[in-house]
């Protein structure tokens, strides 16, 4: 059947902001959707809220809406718009969710608006856990046993029945507080009985557990003639127990039979079918590695983070045949877009092997519990493909910018053999490298597959790296060695570290001898069919594939994985910069390592090379495609930090030169030009040891910001009010030294102020200012920014702008650069990057100018004013706008939700209305908070908010809202006459903080200092709050702006003043 | 020690030997199934062919002792770009390169297979040697003079009638290098399995009273086979039939149609197939060098009732007529994907509908 002709209008629902578990493979699927509906002639309406993405340009769909997707707004667009069809399984579980609530309250029927693709019946019987378990019996698919106990009694049966290990979960506790999992009789009797103590309903679920079995998972497509295809088999390094996005995965499956592969095909088709499913599936399996016994482990009935990185491992796009499904194609009927000759009902065939490695964030919250589990911890992932698993996972490994591109980790050698076994067997994102210290001890695969479980085959591959790297090190180096060691992916810092060399001595031998990569193209049909994807990965192999064109062409470097601080905004400055330089007659290349993101679609570039971005496998590229130059402004600091290596290779940057890239990073070259230019600086100094600091903070005044001189991006930064802070951060937080000096500046509360400006050389254009709700001190990502400023007067705005023209002019910019302002009674210079922000998606959809496709223009030599700009800034827009962060600390246990000079946020969404009140409210919503309009607020404040929190409290009160406080702050407000109820710090008696937040506190305000005892408690409160779902504030300026929103929802209600008479009260 | 691999073309591939120490030469042919090569290596179609096995790493899940598709492997050789030496899955047994060095093949890994298949595409396939060590053109071009044999059917075939006993129809499977997987599907259906070599005579298959039969896979150029015409052309009217790969090339051939040679053949796991009746596409697994030529059809009673989505050649025909029907692929998988496995529940459809027809 060819595509229906019966709809015009179709509605696609976006995934929402980026959080844990659910990031920027949405942003990939959902563009591919809309661009592949459009393709087809439908109108495309498009609504998701999240601002830094492709899919919510302009040129992406029809008409976009970035509105909160929360039904009462969607239901809003669909009464407005009246599409015929609405399109919600390429927007992750957020649009699925959302399709259920607009069915549930009768809007679709309402509207007349019909659910393409997977009915929500399916999606129902994929995602309800009972119907789900009545399927799979019915069709004779294994699911682990359960049962829901309410005695001991009755759980002796199960275990009896099931055997062990069980895992035992509580119901309705916090966080899974109270179970476990049992592997014998008395563990088990333990661990039932605190469970049921532990549940308020004395209930728990027993499950089988089949932690430690082969996790294998299929991609699967089905189209309304029931025709189905398995795109992609992977099987994952971490067995079941391990959360799959937080498992190091590879494809093809690696240890599978033919027979245990398509016992499990044919289950996976069963089940697709059974479901009738209208797309992309994912079906994840646990394989008992000793027999051929086998569980459905879950079932996603829409694409996901697992079909993005199918799409990418085989080269078939399945969010873009998923859409076309859903809109009456027949797979049959459709063309396998990659060999264009071929048809996209075929299963894709690998010639090589695909490494995922996930990227956490642990780098950031060192707090964090690092044990992997159920519950997904990762923020990104990384890809990498190569011609064996060793060369694969070697590619990843260095592509995920730990700091290592190596499997040796020297710390670790301290680790005790107890230590060690403790971390084998209870894996951490680290396990890779713990594997590795345990193989440089002399374990043996057998003894590392009891402790961990994961399977002889991978540790055989990590054993081979590791006696390959013990042979290298023992015996001289020979050509054919040197081949070998690069056909097993080592890279040459890596080979140098094992020789004992420095890498440039390894590359010159390299050179010497011809060992080169060569670039194969990823086709999906291992090259049966000729293709012409312009996808590619580099190998240590005979033939090349990626032959250099004669048309010139540019390269831009990618962002590599997505982690807290480099987001899915810059792969869309990425993506937006390779659109332009095709645009502008050249040929685009990229190269990046990320499968989740839109850059890494081979439909985008002219050539795509999935490759880390390492000074060494960067400069391979570019000696196979000689690029006129290279972009490095927009792939964030992954790229900035190639610049230095590159150029010093030869290499042409584009943009602004290197020299002038370093002025703006380095502390001293930058304080210079600030000078020169007589711009102001917050005041600072430098210190080595306490006294220093101590006498530099006298000087400068309390509040001081501290930090390390050697870490970017506000780590160990903090706020010191006083100086036992200050000493207590001296001796225990830093090591400083001569070389590494603590930097401490006064601490500037005003108004934040942050500008993305283009310069051409000549004229510098302005697209907007923002101005950040949150004061200085918090960091700039974690702060919600308005555009235009509301609380900027005009002539700081000009003096904003005058100064932004005098520093692009002063780094000689040429392309985009981002500055951070503070305004405290004069206007300060905190930060300038020399590069595409954070906020260039924001302020390109604010102000309705493509900033970054303006930015690589003047860097491929049009200049401002040839594209009617000039110097100046634009326009202010009439409408408000608001960026909002959105947090995933349910997610991150053990991660303080405080703010601070650190980021802690994983996205963001962005509301714009008539008034900042009605902004900010769409933003908070859309943001996940709950606005509740009475209730209660709990107020725990550091001694030096005091004064402001009674303001807040006051403004809460008279909204009709009951403070609750704890001693301190209670005494406070009691002071000012407010009504309060006091509350018990943690371990007092009676109510306590803790308690209240457990029932019916709807807001909590919390401010902290480092003083160890509040961070403690305040810790345990701010987590408690986190995990009950409960919104807790720990910046005073958030609170303002939500009693703002609250104040201009409620109508004032007032008593009458007394009658006064000449000034006296009667 | 190092492997040359020789195409007829000058071609060289060098590479690290493992398997069995011997010299050999056959067609090079390619094969994109990931999963399968012990399957694949004893797959009695492959006599006389080098397998290039596209999957990079191959020998990862070992040999076990369930999987062979024949008792003595007939493939003569395998090249892969790398193979593995420890192997892990619960079934394995026994390394690749130990069975390989049981069957006497060889092989050769570490040579860039994609390269290699890449050539093939272009040039079709074509005739290798494979030689130790690092030789030249001219102390190998000789091996290319002689013409590779034209009996391997023969040679694969069974030499004498045996019987696997059931207790549902009786099925002559005529054996022209039968995989074992089809004797699974037929016993798996309780069918009594008379298994008979390729150049018995119609008189001595109906001897053995069958209700059905089957004819089989097997290696080569179907017009190697021309003993089997005659069988096929008196069977086809009395008895249900179903032929599959070179079971299906030889109906056509008897029916009076022709075949021609692919330039590199369909050989994986992942072909889809459509059925022109239903308009169903199933995804096949595949492993054939020569082809029905469809125009030859047109007065021959067979009408095409499968097509390869991807090329469009004939990959099933049925008579018109007769309770005869075919197809190029392989439903009774091993390796491959199970989906087309139906076809053998219509066979036997077919053969108790005709069981019932001959009662009254």
């Amino acid at each position: 059947m060819p595509k229906r002709p019966d709809i015009q209008k179709i509605l696609v629902i976006g995934s929402g902001p980026i959080v844990i578990g659910q990031a920027a493979e949405f942003d990939y699927a959902g563009t591919q959707a809309c661009l592949a509906l459009k393709e087809e002639g439908y109108e495309v309406i498009l609504v998701n809220s999240n601002p830094a993405t492709i899919m919510t340009d302009p040129t992406t769909a029809d008409r976009v809406y970035i509105e909160p997707l929360e039904p009462e707004f969607v239901e809003r667009i669909i009464r407005q718009e009246r599409p015929d069809a609405l399109l919600a399984t390429l927007g992750g579980q957020t649009g699925l969710n959302l399709a259920m609530e607009l069915d549930r309250r009768g809007v679709l029927a309402d509207c007349g608006v019909e659910l393409l693709g997977t009915k929500l019946s399916a999606i129902e019987q994929a995602e309800d856990r009972e119907q789900f378990r009545d399927l799979m019996y019915k069709l004779g698919h294994g699911v682990p046993e359960s049962e829901i106990v309410q005695s001991l009694d009755a759980a002796w049966g199960f275990a009896e029945q099931i055997g062990y290990p069980i895992i035992i979960r509580p119901a309705y506790t916090l966080g899974g507080t109270g179970g476990g999992i049992a592997h014998d009789r008395a563990s088990f009797e333990q661990i039932v009985e605190s469970g049921l103590k532990a549940s308020p309903v004395t209930q728990v679920l027993l499950e089988k557990s089949i932690a430690g079995m082969k996790e294998v998972e299929y991609e699967v497509m089905r189209d309304s003639s029931d025709q189905a295809i398995i795109v992609c088999a992977m099987e994952n390094f971490d067995p079941v127990g391990v959360h799959t996005g937080d498992s190091i995965v590879f494809a093809p499956t690696q240890t599978l039979s033919d027979r245990d592969y398509q016992m499990l095909r044919s289950v996976s088709l069963d089940i697709i079918r059974a479901l009738g499913i209208e797309g992309g599936c994912n079906i994840q399996f646990a394989l008992d590695p000793d027999s051929f016994t086998y569980y459905v482990i879950e079932v996603n009935p829409r694409v996901s983070r697992s079909s993005a990185l199918a799409s990418k491992a085989t080269g078939y796009p399945i969010a873009k045949l998923a859409a076309k499904v859903a809109v009456g194609y027949k797979l049959s009927e459709l063309k396998n877009p990659v060999t264009e000759t071929s048809y996209a009902s075929f299963e894709p065939a690998l010639d090589y092997v695909v490494a995922k490695i996930p990227r956490f964030a642990f780098d950031k919250f060192e707090s964090a519990d690092r044990r992997l589990g159920t519950q997904m911890k990762a923020t990104g992932e990384v890809m990498a493909i190569g011609r064996n698993v060793e060369e694969a996972l070697l590619k990843a490994v260095r592509s995920l910018e730990l700091g290592t591109e190596d499997l040796a980790v020297p710390r670790l050698a301290q680790l005790s053999q107890h230590e060690l076994e403790r971390e084998l067997t209870t894996p951490t994102d680290e396990r890779l490298w713990m594997l590795y210290e345990a193989l440089r001890r002399g374990y043996s695969t057998e003894q590392l597959h009891e402790l961990t479980k994961i399977d002889r085959f991978f540790l055989s591959k990590l054993m081979r790296i590791w006696e390959h790297e013990a042979t290298l090190s023992r015996e001289p180096l020979t050509q054919e060695h040197l081949v070998e060691t690069k056909r097993l992916g080592f890279s040459d810092k890596m080979i140098a570290r094992i020789l004992n060399e420095n890498v440039e001595t390894v590359t010159a031998l390299r050179d010497e001898w011809g060992i080169r990569p060569v670039y194969k193209m990823v086709d999906t049909c291992a090259a049966e069919f000729a293709s012409e994807t312009p996808y590619f990965y580099g190998t240590y192999e005979v033939e090349n594939e990626a032959v250099k064109t004669e048309k010139p062409s540019i390269l831009v470097l990618g962002s590599g994985p997505i982690r807290i601080g480099q987001g899915v905004e810059f792969d869309y400055a990425t993506v937006h910069s390779i659109q332009t330089i095709r645009d502008a007659g050249y040929e685009a290349i990229i190269i990046n390592n990320n499968p989740e993101t839109v850059s890494t679609d081979f439909s985008i570039s002219d050539r795509l090379y999935f490759e880390p971005l390492t000074t060494e496998d960067v400069l391979e590229v570019i000696r196979n495609e000689q690029p006129l130059g290279v972009i490095v402004q927009f792939g964030g600091q992954t790229a900035i930090n190639l610049a230095d290596s590159l150029e010093a290779n030869g290499v042409q940057i584009l943009g602004t030169s290197l020299e002038d890239l370093d002025r703006a990073e380095d502390r001293k070259a930058f304080e210079a030009t600030l000078t020169k230019e007589g711009l102001a600086q917050p005041p600072g100094k430098t210190a080595v040891t306490v006294e220093e600091a101590v006498a530099c903070a006298d000087l400068l005044g309390y509040p001081v910001l501290v930090r390390p001189s050697y870490v970017l991006g506000g780590r160990a930064m903090e706020i010191v009010y006083e100086q036992s802070e200050l000493e207590r951060y001296m001796r225990h937080a830093v090591v400083a030294s001569k070389e590494r000096p603590v930097l401490i500046d006064r601490y500037l509360t005003g108004i934040e102020i942050e500008v993305d400006a283009i310069c051409d050389g000549t004229d510098v254009y302005i697209p907007g200012i923002m101005e950040h709700i949150e004061r200085a001190g918090v960091h700039s990502g974690d702060s919600i920014a308005v555009y235009p400023p509301q609380r900027l007067s005009d002539e700081l705005k000009q003096q904003v702008v005058d100064y932004t023209i005098k520093l692009a002019k002063a780094f000689r910019i040429k392309g985009l650069l981002n500055i951070q302002f503070v305004y405290a009674d004069d206007l300060y210079v905190i930060e300038v990057n020399p590069r595409a922000s954070r906020t260039v998606p924001f302020i390109s959809k604010v102000t309705g100018l493509p900033v970054a496709r303006i930015a690589t223009q003047t860097i491929l030599g049009t200049s401002l004013k040839d594209l009617g700009l000039g110097t100046g800034m634009h326009p202010e827009a009439d409408a408000i706008s608001v960026k909002v962060p959105v947090f995933s600390f349910a997610k991150l246990k053990e991660v303080d939700p405080t703010l601070g000079p650190e980021m802690k946020s994983t996205g963001e969404v962005m509301a714009t209305d008539r008034t900042l009140e009605k902004a900010l409210y769409k933003g908070l919503v859309a943001a996940g908070m709950t606005i509740a309009l009475k209730g209660n607020v709990l107020l725990t404040v550091a001694d030096q908010d005091k004064a402001e929190a009674l303001d807040i409290a006051r403004r809460f009160h008279r909204l009709g809202f009951r403070l609750m406080a704890t001693s301190g702050t209670a005494h406070t407000l009691e002071q000012a006459a407010l009504p309060v109820k006091r509350v018990g710090k943690i371990n007092e008696e009676g109510e306590t903080m803790l308690s209240v937040i457990e029932r019916g506190v709807d807001i909590v305000l919390n401010t902290t200092t480092r003083d160890a005892l509040t961070t403690k408690d305040g810790f345990i409160i701010r987590r408690a709050a986190a995990e009950q779902g409960v919104l807790c504030l720990t910046s005073l300026d958030t609170v303002k702006a939500l009693l703002q929103v609250i104040e201009s929802l409620s109508f004032q209600t007032t008593s009458l003043p007394a009658f006064t008479e000449f000034g006296v009260t009667v | 020690m190092k492997r040359t691999l020789w195409l007829e073309d000058g071609t060289s591939f060098v590479g690290t030997a493992f398997g069995a120490d011997v010299e050999t030469t056959g067609e090079v042919v390619f094969q994109t199934g990931m999963t399968g090569y012990q399957e694949m290596l004893s797959d009695p179609s492959y006599c006389d062919q080098l397998i290039v096995l596209t999957n990079p790493l191959i020998g990862n899940y070992g040999v076990n002792r369930e999987d062979f598709e024949t008792t003595v492997p007939m493939a003569k050789g395998l090249i892969v770009k790398e193979v593995c030496d420890a192997p892990s899955n619960f079934r394995s047994t026994a390394t690749l390169s130990d069975t390989l060095k049981r069957f006497e093949i060889p092989g050769l890994a570490g040579v860039d297979t994609r390269m290699l298949t890449r050539h093939l595409r272009a040039r079709g396939v074509m005739r290798g040697v494979m030689v130790d060590g690092e030789s030249t053109w001219e102390t190998v071009q000789y091996r290319f003079e002689d013409n590779l044999p034209t009996n391997q059917v023969e040679r694969v075939s069974t030499k004498r009638a045996y019987v696997t006993t059931g207790s549902g129809p009786r099925i002559a499977l005529i054996d022209f290098g039968a995989k074992l997987g089809i004797m699974r599907e037929l016993v798996k259906r309780d069918c009594e399995v008379v298994v008979l070599p390729h150049d018995v005579t119609a008189e001595e298959v109906l001897r053995y009273e069958p209700d059905g039969v089957m004819l089989s896979n097997g290696p080569g150029d179907p017009k190697d086979v021309p003993t089997a015409l005659p069988l096929i052309e008196k069977l086809m009217p009395v008895l249900p039939m179903f032929g599959i790969c070179l079971g299906h090339q030889l109906i056509s051939l008897a029916g009076g149609a022709d075949t021609f040679k692919l330039p590199f053949g369909h050989r994986g796991a992942n072909h889809p197939v459509l059925e022109l009746e239903t308009g169903a596409v199933t995804i096949t697994s595949q492993n054939h060098g020569y082809a029905v030529d469809e125009t030859s059809l047109a007065t021959t009673g067979l009408v095409v009732t499968h097509r390869a989505v991807n090329d469009g050649t004939v990959e099933g025909v049925k008579h018109l007529h007769y309770p005869t029907f075919s197809v190029q692929y392989h439903p009774e998988a091993a390796p491959g994907p199970y989906d087309a496995n139906d076809l053998f529940d219509r066979f036997m459809q077919l053969v108790q509908e005709n069981k019932q027809k001959v009662g009254m």
